[in-house]
């Protein structure tokens, strides 16, 4: 058995349920702790966000019209998906990050459970931030929180999979969709769990992941008319400005968050006022 | 009728005529349309392509829930694509159903698109099964209405079991109809034609009956219009100009939906049949969904960044 040839992984990105290469042609080298090459992931361009997009658009009403209860599952089955490879997840962080195998343990575990905790708000969310108000004529007044759309998010360089669970699950579990732009230097837990999408009843189109480098990408998703907020958690402070700009231009929602919380999901959703006659 | 001198109106002659025909090499058409299709138009060029496309453009809606309010919407933006920029052309034609002739005509002049042309597709659309005195009164019918265009389908079926004459002898009686107040395109649905030799052979034919335009598909059959088909087009209307010193047209339509696509189709053009072809009077493309990527692309080049649907219209 010594003599098999290397069976190694080929890292692409995520797009409308794919896993297509970049069009640019172009990857970068990722390091580990100890400098060692380990892969050759995609340098995605512009245009792989564009193509990102509009899968995403085209996704949006699908996922929002699911009912609260059947994203939640999806949601959970996505905590599934990533308990039963558990060992390959642990194997990737160390490798790249060089921490011990107890903290990678953690930094999974802690992964899994977050989405499972992200689940459970799909259905109470807008319980906790929807109202009755209360105005003088007869009729009900109903505020009710609604997904935005289209999200971009700068997922945190670390840590890498939990940094992503925090990004991705607050996004996605009130009927947005999004693009997400993995951490730069350890990109290969955000691949790998693409797999995991990929297997867990999310439609095409709903996560699309892209790795690559943050000053390339950012600009683009904060000049881009059809992204309607932008998640910057991942960015480093000295390029937030321009962003903040570039995103104010078209009336973009540009956060960033420093904890996990259900203000997160609040955070890319809009609030609808409805008025229903309650008769004589 | 002289046929260009090429056929005598005789069934014979017209099968002599077809069988004289050269075939076509079915790899090769696949493998050249997919290398032309790797070209890459950027920049000043890719500005010229989107104007050229979107001049090229006959916006369509051939839907059964067609409304006058639908067709008035499609009759205004097509003089005016974007309302935010007036340096965006107007679109070649407007086509709709034979019933929608006169709303398209009428409001084209109130909205000032005099210049652009309504397109009616007419001989039992989109099967052409009906029969010759129903196809004739169908065509009269969108001619009264004001069309300047008309776009017949031909009887696949015909085609198929061999009648030529048949089909020849149908493109012949609207073409008379047509005489100089129409322009005629001829659709065969290269996607029930099965083979490429058939495209050509229906190509050649259509011509020699006195099509001024031929055109792929109705865009209510899938495949549409490939780039093979389209390429085997523009060699026959290449190859017609030669032995009759006569340009006809060629207009793809049906699955042609975004930018990229479009500008495929111009290369393909310019590559095959040449520059001469790269007017709105002799290529045009049948299209709705893609009039809209087109503006979106050219505001991407204008602005900057990208644009977003939810600043052109809903068709």
């Amino acid at each position: 058995m010594n003599n098999r040839i290397d069976v190694k992984k080929t890292y692409k990105l995520f797009i409308n349920g794919a896993f297509p290469r970049t069009e640019s042609g172009r990857t970068y080298e990722v390091k580990s702790a100890k400098g060692v090459f380990i892969a050759n992931p995609c340098l995605a361009s512009r245009k792989d966000l564009k193509d990102a997009v509009v899968a995403a658009r085209a996704a949006q009403p699908g996922w929002n019209k699911a009912t609260a209860y059947n994203k939640g599952q999806i949601l959970y089955r996505l905590a599934e998906m990533l308990e039963g490879r558990r060992a390959q997840f642990v194997d990737e962080i160390i490798t790249v990050t060089g921490v011990t195998k107890a903290k990678a343990e953690q930094e999974v575990s802690e992964s899994i459970d977050r989405l499972v905790w992200y689940a459970g708000w799909s259905d109470k969310i807008s319980s906790l931030s929807g109202a009755l108000n209360p105005v003088a004529g007869p009729y009900y007044n109903f505020t009710i929180p609604e997904s935005m759309g289209v999200i971009a998010a700068i997922a945190p360089e670390t840590p890498s999979l939990l940094g992503l669970i925090d990004t991705v699950a607050p996004i996605i579990v009130s009927g947005n969709t999004l693009v997400v732009l993995a951490s730069t230097k350890a990109p290969l837990s955000a691949m790998s769990f693409a797999e995991v999408i990929a297997t867990s009843d999310v439609p095409a189109g709903v996560i699309n992941i892209l790795t690559g480098k943050k000053d390339e990408i950012a600009p683009w998703m904060a000049s881009h008319m059809d992204i309607d907020g932008l998640d910057i958690t991942g960015l480093t402070t000295k390029n937030h400005a321009e962003i903040r700009i570039s995103g104010a231009e078209n009336l973009k929602r540009i956060f960033s968050f420093k904890s996990h919380d259900p203000g997160r999901i609040l955070a890319f959703m809009e609030a609808k006022t409805v008025w229903h006659p309650i008769g004589l | 009728m002289n046929f260009y001198g090429l056929v005598d109106g005789t069934d014979a002659s017209l099968k002599h005529y077809l069988r004289e025909l050269s075939g076509v090499d079915q790899v090769g058409a696949d493998a050249r349309a997919a290398m032309l299709a790797t070209r890459s138009i950027k920049t000043t060029s890719k500005r010229w392509a989107i104007d050229t496309a979107i001049s090229m453009v006959d916006l369509t809606t051939l839907e059964g829930a067609d409304t006058v309010g639908k067709v008035q919407a499609l009759c205004t933006k097509a003089v005016r694509p974007d309302p935010t920029d007036s340096s965006v052309p107007s679109v070649g034609a407007v086509c709709v159903y034979n019933d929608m002739v006169a709303t398209a005509r009428k409001h084209l002049d109130l909205v000032g698109g005099q210049h652009v042309g309504v397109a009616a597709v007419s001989t039992a659309f989109p099967s052409g099964r009906a029969s010759m005195p129903v196809k004739i009164r169908d065509t009269q019918d969108a001619l009264d209405a004001g069309a300047s265009e008309i776009d017949m389908v031909i009887d696949r079926g015909a085609f198929l079991s061999g009648n030529y004459i048949d089909v020849f002898n149908e493109i012949v009686a609207i073409k008379a109809l047509c005489g100089e107040r129409a322009h005629l395109k001829v659709i065969f649905e290269t996607g029930e034609l099965v083979t490429y030799d058939n495209v050509r052979k229906a190509s050649f034919l259509a011509m020699a009956a006195g099509a001024d335009f031929i055109k792929t598909s109705t865009g209510k059959v899938v495949p549409a219009a490939t780039a093979p088909v389209v390429l085997v087009m523009l060699e026959a209307v290449r190859d017609f100009y030669s032995m009759t010193q006569r340009r006809i047209g060629v207009k793809p339509a049906g699955g042609i939906r975004n930018t990229k696509d479009a500008i495929k189709q111009l290369v393909l053009v310019n590559e095959t049949a040449g520059p001469e072809w790269l007017t709105p009077s002799l290529f045009r493309i049948g299209a709705s969904a893609l009039l809209n990527d087109l503006l979106m692309q050219r505001m991407k080049m204008d602005d900057g960044y990208y644009a977003s649907p939810a600043y052109v219209t809903i068709d």
